[in-house]
């Protein structure tokens, strides 16, 4: 089979016969079938996506997408190294950002020590909340897809609910907290959007790396990943393990959420932190990338560019913009269809 | 009174979509193919139904577009999951996610608005004898669904292809052709759920209207233990903690108190579940 590239083979023919090639190109193929129904011109929209994502105009907007984008992407993605699946992300997300906020406008701290402050609140909200939905598989044996899915409604009406009471901006017609302090903010890049958010994030990527090329933790949640019943067998424990990844990957999700508070616009706005769908974005990526961390990262940009550029898509060709969405949806389809093939070679039949 | 017949009717018009997408999915599960994908499919029935009643009129017409199109949808699972042996889990995610772009582009390019589409000329679903065709059919379907897969040749070859797909085979029943039609009908399922959630509780289309209702649905196979009754009792646990939340916001409580009401109370109730079914089996889930 094509997903399982012999060692012989030449980098160039295995990028070629990857799963993860074809189901782009077909993405890609589809996409432009959909334009041309719509009597708009393939090349000149995909074009638009590139320049308007990519361009000088554009860039600053992709990297401040990306920071969530890949924030969320490696949430989720290191879970699902270990087989394990996070759909809470929208929760954490939100309890960061409000975390952030409240810490943001209450320490009284001078600046810099209370944005540093801020985004640990976060970061530990986020933790929290998703240990919880792992303590739920653990203990009470709910499925972790399951719990940490139903879990994230109550966070985001919690988030709702105190911006719209205790924490509401007074006098505003939006559900929206007082604007942040002066100073309480993360560093900006020049006079662009690009904050240090953008560092934390890619830090956290490194970190990623090294803990799943380098270290025992990593190679546990690997193997675990690729047979639990070998791992479990071998004496890992998957409760703790479980746990602890649970933990990382709500606390990404924090840092995402207080990042998105601690820049602009240096609020927590109800519903804005979860409308742009970073969490499902991040989750495609972690999925499209199968949790490896040079791919997620790879694949996050990919999805950012397509994000960013299919607005300006929108404004050259009058294409509807979700058709970037369509793509992001077509290449899991086409993935997850292959992607198993090689996955039950490997694992048996684990899952069952 | 609190609990009068009033809020019993709320929750069950409420529990109608939900009621429907969780027999699809009990099927599904029944089968052997773990279908979380039953969002997307809904969502899919939402905007056909719509569109359907929108150009040709009538509802009726709507309905029967809903399903259809739900049921092609659901090809993907079908095709992904079982005849290329792909992930399940991975496919209903992507087929959820798709069904959001989909409905967002076509609303916009064939109705040429954004967010939600709403017309006074749209022609939504009659009722009879107070509640909407498609809840009466629903009540049928669950009885239609027990009888079926506790007596009926059908749902128990259904149930070996499930448990044991491979004793199945040698008996000449062929697992694909089962699970293709427990897919297919969770699609038009699906699509029916959507028709009544755009037809028959609203009267419109907006993106992402499903709102995490086939997740409920995908939560109340689990809780119902697949079986037609036991998903009809989670579907109503579901609907009547969401009738009395917005009892309970006429009594002073914060909206987003009530809002967060069913998923806690569904929670609980996996967790009295689970624990309860450790006990008697001594198992550790």
């Amino acid at each position: 089979m094509a997903t399982t590239p012999t060692a012989t083979a030449s980098p160039a023919a295995r990028v070629l016969r990857s799963p993860v090639f074809f189901s782009v190109v077909a993405a890609v193929a589809i996409g432009a079938l959909f334009l041309i129904g719509t009597g708009a011109d393939p090349l000149a929209a995909y074009g638009a996506v590139l320049t308007g994502s990519l361009g000088s105009d554009g860039i600053g907007s992709t990297l401040t997408t990306g920071t969530s984008v890949l924030g969320m992407a490696l949430a989720l993605a290191i879970p699902l190294r270990a087989g394990l699946i996070n759909l809470g992300g929208d929760g954490q997300l939100v309890l960061g950002g409000i975390a952030a906020a409240a810490v943001g406008l209450y320490s009284p701290l001078p600046a810099p020590l209370t944005t540093a402050l801020a985004v640990l609140a976060g970061m530990a909200a986020g933790a929290l909340y998703a240990a919880l939905a792992a303590l739920c598989d653990i203990k009470f044996g709910v499925p972790l897809l399951v719990s940490s899915l139903l879990l994230s409604y109550p966070a985001a009406s919690l988030a709702s609910y105190l911006v719209r009471y205790p924490l509401k901006e007074p006098g505003s017609s939006l559900p929206q907290t007082p604007r942040l302090p002066e100073g309480v903010e993360l560093p900006a890049f020049g006079t662009s959007t690009v904050t240090l958010g953008l560092v934390l994030v890619a830090l956290a990527a490194v970190a990623y790396y090294l803990v799943d090329a380098r270290t025992a933790v990593g190679y546990e949640m690997r193997m675990t990943g690729l047979n639990s019943r070998f791992t479990a067998y071998a004496g890992v424990r998957r409760g703790p393990q479980t746990l602890r990844l649970m933990a990382v990957s709500g606390a990404l999700a924090g840092l995402v959420g207080s990042v998105g508070v601690l820049s602009f616009p240096f609020r927590f706005l109800d519903g804005s932190l979860t409308a742009p769908g970073y969490t499902w974005t991040g989750l495609t990526a972690a999925l499209l990338a199968a949790a490896a961390p040079l791919g997620t990262v790879l694949a996050s940009f990919f999805f950012a560019v397509l994000q960013v550029g299919g607005l300006s898509m929108e404004r050259t060709t009058e294409v509807p913009r979700e058709l970037t969405q369509v793509l992001q949806a077509i290449v899991i389809v086409f993935l997850a269809a292959r992607l198993r093939i090689t996955w039950r070679r490997r694992k048996g039949d684990v899952k069952a | 009174m609190f609990f009068d017949s009033d809020l019993f009717l709320s929750a069950l018009r409420a529990l109608t979509p939900i009621l429907l997408a969780a027999l699809g999915g009990a099927l599904c599960e029944r089968a052997g193919v773990f279908n979380i994908g039953l969002e997307g499919m809904m969502l899919m029935g939402c905007f056909t139904a719509v569109a359907t009643s929108w150009f040709t009129g009538s509802p009726w017409l709507g309905v029967l577009a809903a399903a259809l199109a739900a049921a092609a949808y659901s090809l993907i699972l079908a095709v992904g999951a079982v005849t290329l042996k792909g992930d399940a889990v991975v496919l209903g995610v992507a087929m959820n996610l798709l069904a959001v772009g989909l409905t967002s582009f076509l609303l916009r390019t064939v109705f040429g608005v954004q967010g939600t589409f709403d017309d006074p000329d749209l022609v939504g679903l009659p009722e009879i004898a107070g509640f909407s065709p498609l809840t009466w059919l629903s009540w049928a379907a669950v009885g239609v669904a027990a009888v079926l897969l506790s007596r009926h040749a059908w749902g128990l070859r259904l149930r070996g292809v499930g448990e044991a797909p491979d004793a199945a085979a040698t008996l000449g029943v062929s697992p694909v052709k089962y699970k293709y039609g427990a897919v297919l009908a969770s699609g038009v399922l699906c699509g029916l759920a959507g028709a009544q959630l755009a037809l028959g509780n609203v009267t419109l289309f907006s993106e992402n209207m499903t709102a995490g209702r086939g997740w409920i649905a995908v939560v109340a196979v689990m809780l119902g233990r697949a079986l037609p009754l036991g998903v009809l009792l989670a579907a109503l646990l579901f609907g009547l903690a969401e009738a009395a939340g917005f009892r309970l916001q006429g009594l002073g409580l914060p909206q987003q108190a009530t809002d967060a009401a069913p998923y806690v109370v569904t929670l609980i109730a996996l967790f009295l579940t689970t624990a309860k079914r450790r006990r008697k089996t001594g198992a550790v889930a």
